[in-house]
């Protein structure tokens, strides 16, 4: 076993990043990402490890560059952070379509405007169609490992999909926490020497890549990407297997606490997953059945899997750290709800906003969300479908 | 060529076959139809030279006419050929098919 480290959420990622000691790592610095690629570059100034590292002049340039870099045989990482994926967006996309398995370190921060720097998931949201495979942490410890272990399911031969693992911005990033590291060895062994399944310097085997692809092939090549996604159900849950014989920590979609013979289920992701904990706590301690569901991975949406743990429970609230404008609910109580209609046993569910631009998520909030889904369930129908926690009216 | 579904082709949207633009037929594109006259010909290639598409065929150093199966009508065959010899005009698609259709 490696050793017991007080790292940030960013020095653990940036660990991980130094483990897995990639060909090239491309970034540019933004809030508050910059404290992550600030200590990798310390690495690279080291000699720690053998990455090319490009320091580009935007984040378009940074995916562009691990897209030519991912797309010539080398293992490719960077890092990034609301304005600054904002600013990838377009090539994002291409990363995704070019089956190039980029892992990417996504500090969530609140998009402008107004321009802000702290945490919401606005930046990682929007993305959630670009065809990313998408993990969310609730800790440093959970940054390090799903960072660590990113390029074994990325690269695996039936995914070859980008992997986000998005952790939220100061609350993880920025706080020193216990992180248990695993050997340089050790993740070297997991991840394995890089096999890439493309290779524009083998002159050999020369290829064409990026063609224009219009109506009569396009669609075709996105009905892989789905494919992939449906074959990155599969391959998650072998590595997370893998990773958990090695480091004797559990990973799965989604982590259940107190879930078992819980009436009601809060659903968030992120570091709001800790502080709920300990609201569920409270709750149960009055006697009310109250579980947590803390989703993991978001993309692929694991439907079948929430669709069982969560039928036959009488109310869900799903806590959204992201409006979606004009849309029905955040994103994640918009897909839960889909996932669950037409389910006999389907629970009531409702929504909340909360958190946008770093507003603080305390207990009580949480407990609020609880108290009144609890009436949702008693009343067999929600008083409003979308509320807001800590937003002053 | 039959066009592949999504499980028999290479991900990524790579090509891995080198030149096979050619199998790709872009002659339906066309407005104006180049029309070579072979007796007005003086095989001066410059046609050749200058073709985008490399629809223009030669034999034995002599122009023999025209690939109208690549060939996209952009003109640029007859505007280069020179004025003495004219050897190729540019005319209507859709008349070149009227009178086809007459032929018939």
């Amino acid at each position: 076993m490696g050793e017991r480290l007080a790292l940030s959420g960013n020095e653990a990622a940036a660990y991980a990043m130094k483990q897995i000691n990639p060909d090239v790592v491309a970034a540019y610095p933004i809030t508050p990402q910059t404290e992550m690629m600030h200590a990798f570059a310390q690495y690279v100034a080291d000699g720690e490890v053998d990455t090319e590292m490009v320091n580009v002049e935007s984040e378009h340039s940074a995916m562009s560059a691990c897209i030519g870099s991912a797309a010539s045989g080398a293992r490719t990482m960077t890092a990034t952070s609301a304005n600054g994926f904002a600013l990838m967006w377009e090539v994002v996309y291409i990363a995704a379509s070019s089956r190039l398995p980029i892992c990417m370190a996504l500090v969530n921060r609140a998009l402008s405007g107004p321009i802000n720097i702290h945490c919401d998931h606005s930046d990682s949201m929007g993305g959630r169609d670009a065809g990313w495979i998408q993990f969310y942490c609730e800790n440093a410890q959970e940054a390090y490992d799903l960072f660590a272990l990113s390029p074994k399911i990325a690269e695996h031969p039936d995914v070859q999909l980008p992997v986000m693992v998005c952790y939220d911005g100061f609350i993880i990033s920025h706080t020193v926490e216990m992180v248990d590291s695993l050997t340089d060895a050790q993740v070297q062994k997991f991840i394995g020497p890089y096999q890439p399944r493309i290779d524009l310097l083998d002159y050999k085997n020369p290829f064409t890549f990026g063609p224009l692809d219009f109506h009569d092939y396009y669609f075709e090549h996105k009905r892989q990407q789905v494919e992939a996604m449906e074959h990155a159900h599969k391959v998650i849950p072998q590595v997370f297997a893998e990773f958990e014989k090695l480091s004797k920590r559990k990973y799965s979609f989604f982590e259940g606490y107190q879930l078992e013979d819980a009436e009601i289920v809060l659903l968030v992701l992120g570091s709001t997953a800790g502080t709920a904990k300990v609201a569920v706590d409270e709750l149960r301690s009055q006697g009310k059945k109250v579980g947590l569901l803390k989703l993991t991975v978001f993309r692929p949406f694991p439907v079948k899997k929430l669709q069982q743990a969560l039928s036959g429970r009488r109310a869900v609230a799903v806590l959204d750290r992201c409006a979606s404008f004009g849309g029905f609910g955040g994103p994640v109580f918009s897909e839960l709800r889909s996932a669950l209609f037409g389910l006999s046993d389907a629970p009531l569910i409702r929504g909340y906003i909360y958190g946008l631009g770093g507003r603080d998520m305390g207990i009580a909030l949480i407990r609020q969300a609880a108290e009144e889904t609890l009436e949702t369930a008693k009343k067999g129908q929600p008083t409003e479908e979308i509320g807001y926690l800590g937003v002053r009216e | 060529m039959k066009p592949r579904g999504w499980k028999e082709l290479p991900i990524g949207g790579i090509i891995p076959e080198a030149g096979n633009a050619e199998e790709y037929e872009t002659g339906s594109w066309r407005t104006y139809k180049p029309i070579f006259d072979q007796e007005k010909c003086i095989h001066c290639l410059l046609c050749w030279v200058f073709c985008p598409d490399s629809s223009i065929i030669v034999k034995d150093g002599k122009v023999v006419g025209i690939d109208y199966d690549h060939c996209k009508g952009c003109g640029i065959c007859a505007h280069e050929c020179p004025p003495k010899a004219s050897a190729i005009t540019m005319k209507l698609e859709s008349e070149c098919l009227a009178e086809e259709k007459g032929n018939k």
